[in-house]
């Protein structure tokens, strides 16, 4: 019997798991060569929705450049723009006011919960349980409501200003914010009830492309993908920024507590319990929020002073960094963005080696990777 | 048939003029129009009944426009995929392509015709009832397998390799977990299960009830046919987030359609099985349809069989939208390491208890010890 | 550790490999090595006690107008300190030893320049242009790119 299973030949299949794609969160393209139903190699193409961002940005000022930082994360715009305004005032040595960095901290709290439930709930639709993505996509909308009364936007928000924000927060937004919260809070646990401990859903991702931390280290994970590998990293405690300092939080990291550490169910529970983190943080924030003016006094024709600066802020999806040189002119000289998830996709290939085709979709998934960040 | 024809020929003489063979024609190809409009209706409305299940969960509202409540969304549906293009894949093998869709279609309504739904009403009490609905399904295998491969296109061939996999697995526990049923009638007739568990106020007679084997079964059974009728927990296969519709994602228009009817009818044949073998069929509680007029009997009875069969419909449609999926290599090993041990010890257990007690169940034994 | 210790313990390694320190003005502050010797540096970089710098934040290619540079920017999860290493390349055939065998992140971030800027990592794992089409002509993001009129026959 043996010997006639060796003696069967097989063929490996060809698959492309094209631009067009449910569960790929974007337009990625992964070319897959498998043994019936296991992966022998997953290669990732990427590239489709390349723009040419970091040419534009040596045309355009840089305040004009804004907007084109909301397009890199859409889901996580707030903090995309916030990344940006941080580097041009680390570059000019611009004192941004207090009340500004608050206002830019909640937001970019709120955004980091909306990008978190997207992922949430888009990663349990690929794993065929529907019903959490509209759970998520209900909470997200009182988001949305929130930041459309802030600046007038549901996605590419454009609300951050090189010094500031554009506008203050109008009257009564930060006790909706608090209404939200209070009934944001008790559904986290609804939704561990309904779908984080399901046995399916716990069988499909533990012990699912297990990244060891020196491994994530290495291949460049930041953000709840490197948190989930055990490794307690966060740049808002361990390189703080803004008003980070002052707010009181905990490093949510895995624990493998329903297989390896590492494994995709760990880097779902880091962003379940961010979401938590974040909750906290908000609390914290619209407390503490001092008034004052919220725009500081930046030259109609700014012109910073040559120099380089790199500069990296935690965003939902990972460390994005901006390595702005400057020549003393109106228009960056040169201006790098390195996205969290085209880095994080390093390691797409190596992990995804003897697994099931059902389970890339799982650890396409757990990466929760945005292709306008990848492709820019 | 032939019965149905003698009598008429009875009432009305001037029909005798006729050979009685024209006559049964005539009766069977009515029967299973009935029985096909019936179970296109059905399928119809329960993709309806899904929006709205799957909207209820989901906090929102479900189709609402076309028609009162959206009730006649099915209609629109419908007509939207006659109206559709036909387009079949340039390398495509035509003929098995367009075979495929007729396949499972028939395999999965062919089955409505043993189906008990009242006292009276069958359309052909065949004797090997319960074997005749297990073959049958079977086309349903061919007919994916056939689909996969002929739309020449990978992702539609994996779909049906699963698909195959998977449907064949799970045959063996769900006939297994049927045989309980078919010891205590002692019949493969659908009908004879059904009336076996009659008396006994109706409720007691339940097969669910007769012992803690046959208990278990209905439970094994479900989950069985569930993975038969390829649903979530178990619709990998045609998982629309990895598969992007598996073996149906080169079908279009009305050849779609089919292969969905067909996956509703199939819903409906599982769930009206499990009903005649476990859970009573259309025995009505405290009453005894036989012994009413044959017009009541028959209405209260389709009623009462039609309510417990829908009811099941509905919690699958409700595991549907809870769940997530299930892994191919999970699934596999579900059936082959779980199912079917478990089936085949409840068949033992059921057959040892027969024995050791005469054929009588838990119900039975009590209302004897009553005296009654 | 401050960035001039660390850069004082590079120069008493590598010596005059070392070129050129750059501080005013930048953050973090640049050591400019020698491309010959890139591979060494970055795996002292990375294995030395005290200096352990395991992680690469980011690496991006420049074109300063008269040459391109390759910026690596470097951080320590143990130590905590982060520093700049760049190295400068001539117009003509500009090469550099790839570092993916010492931090496997740089694969992509090294596609990337290699696609943009046209830079060749020697003994990289899978120098494939990544953002652009296998078959596109130049590298755009230098000073000097022309933009191709066509492409397959699609005007750009």
């Amino acid at each position: 019997m043996k010997s006639h299973a060796e003696a069967l030949p097989t063929q490996e299949m060809l698959i492309n798991m094209g631009p067009q794609h449910p569960s790929t969160h974007g337009v990625l393209r992964v070319i897959l060569r498998t043994d019936g139903e296991v992966v022998v190699n997953a290669r990732p193409d990427v590239g489709y929705l390349h723009r040419a961002l970091e040419k534009i940005g040596e045309r355009v000022t840089y305040a004009q450049y804004m907007p084109f930082t909301d397009r890199l994360d859409y889901l996580a715009s707030m903090n995309c723009n916030a990344a940006w305004a941080w580097t041009v005032e680390k570059l000019a040595g611009i004192e941004v006011p207090e009340r500004a960095e608050y206002i830019r901290v909640i937001v970019c709290e709120l955004n980091r919960i909306a990008s978190h439930l997207i992922a949430f709930g888009s990663f349990t639709a690929d794993m065929g349980a529907f019903t959490p993505f509209l759970y998520a996509i209900r909470e997200r909308e009182r988001i949305n409501d929130l930041f459309e009364e802030v600046c007038g936007n549901r996605l590419t928000y454009n609300y951050v200003r090189i010094g500031g924000v554009s506008a203050d927060l109008p009257e009564g937004l930060l006790d909706k914010t608090t209404e939200f919260l209070d009934y944001f809070e008790p559904k986290i646990p609804e939704y561990n009830n309904l779908i984080s401990y399901n046995k399916i859903f716990v069988h499909r991702l533990a012990n699912v492309a297990v990244i060891s931390p020196e491994e994530a280290v290495a291949y460049g994970l930041t953000g709840p993908n490197l948190r989930g590998s055990g490794v307690p990293f966060d740049l808002r405690k361990d390189e703080p920024y803004s008003v980070y300092p002052k707010l009181e939080f905990d490093v949510c990291v895995g624990t493998g507590e329903r297989g390896t550490v590492g494994d995709c169910f760990d880097r779902y529970m880091v962003r379940i319990n961010e979401m938590k983190e974040s909750v906290k943080i908000l609390r914290q924030a619209i407390a503490q929020i001092p008034d004052g003016p919220v725009q500081a006094k930046v030259p109609r024709v700014f012109k910073p002073a040559a120099g380089e600066v790199y500069f990296r802020a935690e965003n939902p999806r990972g460390e994005t960094g901006i390595y702005l040189i400057s020549d003393g002119t109106v228009n960056p000289y040169r201006l790098k963005i390195r996205a969290p998830s085209f880095v994080t996709m390093n390691i797409f290939e190596k992990i995804t080696k003897g697994l099931m085709i059902s389970d890339i979709v799982a650890v396409i998934g757990s990466f929760d990777i945005i292709l306008p960040e990848i492709d820019r | 048939m032939e019965s149905l024809a003698t009598s008429l020929v009875q009432a009305v003489p001037a029909l005798s003029a006729v050979p009685l063979w024209s006559l049964t024609l005539l009766f069977t190809v009515a029967v299973a129009a009935v029985v096909l409009t019936f179970a296109l209706t059905y399928a119809g409305l329960a993709t309806y009944v899904e929006r709205k299940v799957a909207g209820d969960i989901q906090a929102r509202i479900g189709p609402n426009r076309v028609g009162p409540v959206g009730l006649l969304q099915f209609l629109a549906d419908g007509i939207k995929l006659i109206l559709k293009e036909d387009i079949i894949p340039a390398k495509a093998d035509r003929f098995l392509f367009a075979l495929a869709p007729y396949l499972v279609f028939i395999g999965s309504f062919a089955a409505f015709v043993v189906i008990p739904f009242g006292v009276g009403l069958i359309a052909s009490d065949l004797n090997i009832g319960i074997y005749y609905v297990m073959a049958v399904t079977s086309l349903v295998v061919v007919g994916v397998l056939l689909a996969g491969w002929s739309s020449n296109n990978k992702w539609a061939l994996l779909g049906g390799m699963r698909a195959c996999a998977q449907i064949v697995s799970y045959e063996v526990p769900v006939g297994m977990a049927l045989l309980p049923a078919v010891l205590i009638a002692g019949s493969l007739s659908l009908q004879d299960i059904v009336r076996s568990q009659g008396g006994l106020l109706g409720i007691f007679g339940w097969n669910l009830f007769h012992n803690p084997f046959t208990f278990f079964s209905f439970f094994l059974y479900y989950v069985a046919a569930l993975a038969e009728t390829n649903r979530t927990p178990f619709d990998i296969p045609e998982a629309e987030s990895e598969l992007v519709a598996g073996y149906h994602v080169e079908y279009t228009g009305i050849r779609f359609a089919f292969f969905f009817l067909a996956e509703y009818g199939d819903m409906f044949v599982v769930s009206a099985l499990a009903t005649a073998c476990f859970l009573g069929g259309w025995h009505i509680p405290f009453l005894s349809a036989a012994a009413l007029s044959p017009l009541w009997g028959n209405l209260l009875s389709l009623g009462v069989f039609l309510g417990k069969t829908l009811f099941l419909v509905f919690v699958m449609m409700w595991i549907r939208w809870t769940l997530p999926r299930l892994r191919v290599d999970q699934l596999m090993r579900m059936s082959w390491k779980y199912l079917v041990p478990m089936t085949f010890f409840n068949l033992l257990g059921v057959s040892v208890w027969l024995l050791a007690f005469h054929g009588r169940g838990i119900p039975q034994l009590i209302a004897s010890m009553l005296g009654r | 550790m401050e960035p001039k210790a660390i850069f004082d313990l590079l120069k008493s390694r590598f010596g005059g490999d070392i070129l050129e320190i750059q501080e005013e003005g930048i953050s973090p502050p640049f050591a400019v090595v020698s491309p010959e010797k890139l591979p060494e540096i970055a795996r002292f970089l990375r294995d030395e006690p005290g200096l352990s710098f395991d992680s690469l934040m980011c690496l991006s290619g420049v074109d300063y107008k008269e040459r391109f540079a390759v910026a690596y920017h470097l951080h320590s999860l143990k130590e905590t300190h982060r520093i700049g290493v760049k190295v400068y390349l001539p117009k003509e055939n500009p090469s550099v030893q790839s570092v993916d065998a010492v931090w496997p992140a740089a694969n992509f971030m090294e596609r990337e320049t290699y696609d943009l800027y046209g830079i060749v990592f020697e003994g990289s794992i899978d120098l494939r242009r990544i953002l652009l089409p296998e078959d596109w002509e130049g590298h755009p993001l230098r000073k000097d790119y022309k933009y191709p009129e066509f492409y397959h026959g699609i005007k750009v």
